[in-house]
């Protein structure tokens, strides 16, 4: 299973290194969406809840965005029909889909916190570096996890781009809930607060509940 | 199964919706022979093929593929057959060495084998190019090298020679063509071509078989009345 999902993920790695069709306009959409809260809340610092809630929305909204092409080479190009020909395991698709799309996450939130602490944010980030970091990698695995499922189960639809976010954005809600308490007293105007362990281990077992779905139906999302 | 037999198909049957696109196909073929079927267009030699490969399963009958029944024991064919098909199965943006060093990494080939097919297949010069700037000849030869890189027992080659030209056709001849000495399925519009090619002939006509015979025993004529 290493060596698939190994091949599968530098494969997709190349692709967008090539195409640069997804971490560009992820990025792009981040950056145009605080300027858009700038201008829109008419505010020019935001702090607290508020800052937390337009950040993990923005992060949703670009996820959308990657999550939607995640599968389109494989349909496209025909790279379902190749990875089905091998002999691996079909998990290693799921595995791979994921940790590319994670990675893409993290390269577009690279790009896009920073962005936000300019544009937007109130307080410094530096202080809650560290604990936000934790809430990221969570709710970056929930984000990765579930976009895949759900892009495997729209990529055969002929509404794909509109069965996405119908389905996606539900299922995200309590990822983007967790994600956005656990992130607002790190962002308050009067120094960090201390990180709510309750909503990062709400988090962390949703990621896991979603991992062990994904994992037990992904292979049934591949027959014909 | 029979020791010697690479398909055997007892009533077959395939639907898309509640439109039947093959319907009790019954056949054998044995280990070394060239299956080769012929049809006008939407007579079920695609949906052939992508059942044989494992790609589509099979709604009635019992389906043997190198001794594994579909689609239950479909694992056990998987990494044994080669399909070539109008659509290459390479990803555009990369070019031909890439895609086969992806698909040795999926078949557990060794790197080596990557450089031998595409050299097989008489293209070196352009390994290191984009699938995407390519013609569809070399294209075509890219995805011959796909096909045969893991040196499958079971070939499943819709039109192989389309987009080809004849040098192209006489360079594949060794990979994918009689003198391979693999177990073929070929389909084929080129009733002189196509016998030349096979051992045994099936026509298909509306998904069900409409000539099933030894090669030797027929002529242009029984293949050109499926058309008609």
């Amino acid at each position: 299973m290493r060596r698939a999902v190994g091949a599968l993920l530098r494969k997709d790695l190349l692709v967008e290194l090539r195409t640069k069709e997804a971490v560009p306009a992820m990025a792009l959409f981040s950056i145009s969406t605080f300027v858009v809260f700038h201008f829109g809340l008419d505010r020019s610092s935001l702090d607290g809840s508020l800052a937390a809630g337009v950040l993990w929305v923005t992060l949703l909204f670009a996820a959308v965005l990657g999550i939607n092409r995640l599968f389109v080479a494989e349909v496209e190009q025909g790279g379902f029909d190749g990875f089905l020909l091998a002999p691996v395991d079909r998990t290693s698709l799921l595995v791979a889909k994921a940790l590319a799309l994670l990675a893409f996450l993290v390269l577009v939130q690279l790009i896009a916190i920073p962005a936000f602490a300019f544009l937007l944010l109130g307080p410094s980030l530096w202080q809650a570096l560290p604990e936000l970091l934790a809430v990221l990698a969570l709710a970056d695995i929930g984000l990765a996890v579930i976009g895949t499922l759900v892009s495997a189960i729209a990529i055969r639809t002929r509404a794909r781009d509109l069965i996405v976010p119908i389905l996606l954005l539900p299922l995200l809600i309590p990822v983007v809930l967790a994600a956005a308490q656990a992130t607002a007293p790190l962002l308050a105007l009067d120094g960090a607060g201390p990180l709510p362990g309750r909503w990062l281990a709400i988090l962390a077992i949703y990621d896991g509940v979603f991992g062990l779905l994904a994992y037990a139906i992904f292979d049934f999302l591949l027959e014909d | 199964m029979t020791a010697d037999l690479a398909l055997e198909l007892r009533g077959l049957g395939r639907r898309y919706g509640e439109r039947p696109a093959l319907q009790d196909v019954t056949l054998d073929l044995q280990a070394g022979r060239t299956l080769v079927v012929f049809g006008p267009n939407g007579a079920g030699k695609t949906t052939l093929l992508r059942v044989l490969a494992g790609l589509l399963r099979p709604h009635e009958g019992d389906v043997r593929v190198l001794g594994a029944r579909l689609p239950d024991e479909g694992w056990r064919a998987r990494g044994r057959v080669g399909l070539l098909t109008h659509e290459p199965l390479l990803y555009r943006e990369l070019s031909a060495r890439e895609n086969l060093r992806f698909h040795a990494r999926l078949h557990g080939v060794a790197p080596g084998r990557v450089d031998e097919a595409l050299e097989a297949v008489a293209l070196r010069v352009r390994a290191d190019d984009p699938i995407a700037e390519l013609s569809r000849g070399m294209v075509q030869r890219a995805a011959v090298a796909r096909a045969v890189l893991h040196d499958p027992a079971l070939l499943l080659l819709d039109e192989p020679l389309a987009n080809l030209d004849p040098a192209a056709a006489e360079v594949l001849e060794p990979l994918i063509g009689r003198s391979s000495g693999r177990t073929r399925v070929v389909t084929s519009h080129d009733p002189a071509g196509g016998l030349a090619e096979g051992d045994i002939a099936l026509g298909l006509r509306g998904g069900r078989v409409a000539l099933l015979a030894p090669v030797a025993e027929i002529d242009e004529r029984r293949v050109r009345e499926l058309y008609t």
